[in-house]
């Protein structure tokens, strides 16, 4: 094809491949100089002191980074869950339902969180706490709370994944089931869910991710004795150099990268495998 | 699909799994979205009390009487730092869409005009840094920007400060950290990939004929993209540019840790108010402020991608 591309010479061409090489360097230099920095012996960023392991030493006898990171790991784990459960309600109304009161506002409620400051969100549900902690008692800030915090939030990450995935759903699937009899929650569990499993995954893996990595939002609503990892890392960051974060920050990025690796892998797989066959079944129709 | 058509096919039994279907997520947002909002309006319009913050509602002689309080709002028409801090978020916020806009349109185009059985590959590894901790890739620049970090080795090697100066990003020579320089990379690199997605996922789809149909009509390439492409990228542009510009007026982490003094966005006073000067009232009236202003880039970005989704259709 003629004229593809914005310029069609050698030259452009060349260009393209630079800005693309350029982009990538300044989104990948920066997380690999810090992995680097991980097994420095010096403590100073500025100049290398020869390999060590002397920092991931440390970090095993390090009871606050931790305890952080089980509690982030437990509030990850049970929040990106209720995200899941929470969002793809919310999913399946936008999706299905086309008519009821109050759409848009709806609409508009699971989008909102999406871009709203986390500043915001924080000290909104914080105070929400405060006064519902005044009127009952309950809840204690901690674990609730911050899990609360990242559920709202997950949510509407979920809401988004699974979305755009029931939108590319054939509903004459869905239609079929029902004329072959069955009920609403079996059409959901024998053909929707099926259908979905992958993005349910990665929403499940986004809002994991998201819930792991929350700063602001947990900041507000953790109370004492309730240090989420990100808070430990934040407050040792908040000081200046600290090759200890460098070292939980090469842990992080290698333990993500290899669950996301895994997760594509199988994704991709699965994906294929159901389009193989579904076009297999369409071709047995006609 | 006709609604109707799908109703009688339903289930007799499909209402009340339609309404927890829809109520069971409805009531949640009302409760843990909606509610805390209008719980920080309230806290805005009250005043901190000895202790504790005095309700604004309060029961005198039988009936129920309402006391607002318009003091926390009084404070910050009249105090510098709010305004300051407002208009130094609006600033930053749009320097730094400028910059993502300006690294991620050719990004996303040449991504978008790459060979086809590489762009999964690519979009991949725009996508993998969403992965990493947010606050790790902020934190990985202060290594970098610090006294001795490479990146300050290579701007003072190319004497690079010295424009920086002059365009007032940085304040004294050879001190690249707690400026707006920092600021202003930070937050562009950790917003970037918000603006490459959906530039690319608009650009992949153009249909490449019209730029064949400008070509016989004798554009030039470089005509055909500014009249074609560019125009035709629009939606993605302003999806992009929202994404990266609302949640860049808020910003916490990146100011605090690689801002400097000067550099003081209203995420910071939010958060010091509410920590430091134990203030919820005047950190919820600079919030509902802070709303106010987000509320129209917000409300174009929902018309957009409405539009998008229907366009889907």
């Amino acid at each position: 094809m003629k004229n593809r591309a914005l310029f069609g010479t050698r030259f452009a061409k060349g260009f393209g491949v630079a800005w693309l090489i350029g982009g990538f360097l300044f989104l990948y230099l920066p997380m690999i100089t810090l992995m680097i920095f991980s097994f420095n012996h010096s403590r100073l960023a500025s100049h290398w002191g020869g390999f060590s392991l002397e920092w991931y030493r440390k970090l095993a006898d390090d009871t606050e980074i931790i305890n952080g990171l089980w509690l982030s790991l437990k509030i990850a784990v049970t929040s990106a869950t209720g995200s899941v459960v929470l969002g793809t309600m919310a999913a399946f109304t936008l999706v299905k339902y086309k008519r009821f009161r109050g759409r848009t506002f709806f609409a508009g409620m699971v989008n909102a969180p999406l871009v709203m400051p986390e500043v915001i969100q924080g000290l909104s549900l914080l105070l929400m706490m405060v006064a519902i902690q005044r009127v009952i008692g309950f809840p204690e800030r901690g674990f609730f709370t911050i899990w609360l915090g990242h559920l709202m939030i997950g949510m509407s990450y979920a809401a988004v994944v699974v979305q755009a995935r029931l939108q590319d759903l054939n509903p004459q699937l869905e239609e079929a089931a029902m004329d072959l009899g069955a009920r609403p929650w079996q059409v959901f569990r024998l053909v929707t869910f099926p259908m979905i499993t992958q993005s349910l995954i990665s929403a499940w893996l986004l809002t994991f991710s998201l819930s792991l990595d929350d700063v602001v939002s947990s900041a507000f609503l953790s109370g004492p004795g309730a240090t989420t990892m990100p808070l430990v890392i934040f407050s040792r960051a908040r000081l200046g150099l600290d090759p200890s974060v460098n070292a939980v920050a090469t842990v992080m990025i290698v333990i993500v990268a290899f669950c996301v690796a895994v997760a594509s892998i199988w994704v991709a797989r699965a994906e294929r495998r159901r389009a193989a066959e579904i076009s297999a079944a369409a071709r047995d129709d006609s | 699909m006709d609604a109707s058509n799908t109703k009688k096919r339903w289930h007799p039994g499909w209402w009340r799994g339609r309404s927890a279907v829809i109520g069971v997520p409805y009531f949640w947002l009302l409760l843990f979205f909606l509610a805390p909002f209008l719980i920080v309006a309230n806290y805005s319009i009250s005043e901190m009390g000895v202790i504790r913050v005095e309700d604004i509602t309060s029961i005198a002689d039988g009936a129920v009487k309402l006391t607002m309080k318009y003091s926390n709002y009084a404070r910050l028409l009249d105090d510098n730092l709010y305004w300051h801090s407002y208009w130094v978020s609006v600033k930053y916020a749009f320097v730094t869409t400028f910059f993502c806009l300006l690294i991620g349109y050719p990004f996303a185009y040449f991504m978008a005009r790459a060979k086809a059985s590489l762009q999964p590959t690519l979009l991949m590894l725009v996508m993998l840094p969403f992965w990493t901790s947010f606050l790790l890739r902020v934190y990985a620049w202060k290594g970098l920007l610090d006294e001795g970090g490479w990146v300050w080795r290579l701007i003072l090697a190319l004497h690079l400060d010295t424009p920086l100066l002059w365009i007032g990003a940085i304040e004294t020579p050879g001190q690249l950290m707690h400026t707006t320089f920092s600021l202003v990379i930070g937050m562009t690199y950790t917003y970037v990939p918000f603006m490459i997605l959906p530039l690319y996922a608009n650009l992949s789809k153009m249909d490449l004929r019209l730029l064949e149909a400008a070509s016989d009509l004798g554009a030039t390439p470089w005509v055909a993209f500014w009249r074609v492409t560019v125009p035709l990228s629009k939606a993605g542009i302003i999806a992009g540019s929202m994404l990266v510009f609302i949640p860049c007026v808020g910003e916490y982490v990146t100011p605090e840790l690689l801002g400097g003094p000067t550099t003081l966005m209203i995420g910071r006073v939010i958060w010091d108010e509410n920590f430091s000067n134990n203030d919820p009232p005047m950190a919820s009236a600079v919030a509902v402020i802070l709303v106010l202003l987000i509320v129209v880039p917000l409300a174009i970005f929902n018309k957009y991608q409405t539009e998008a989704q229907e366009a889907r259709k």
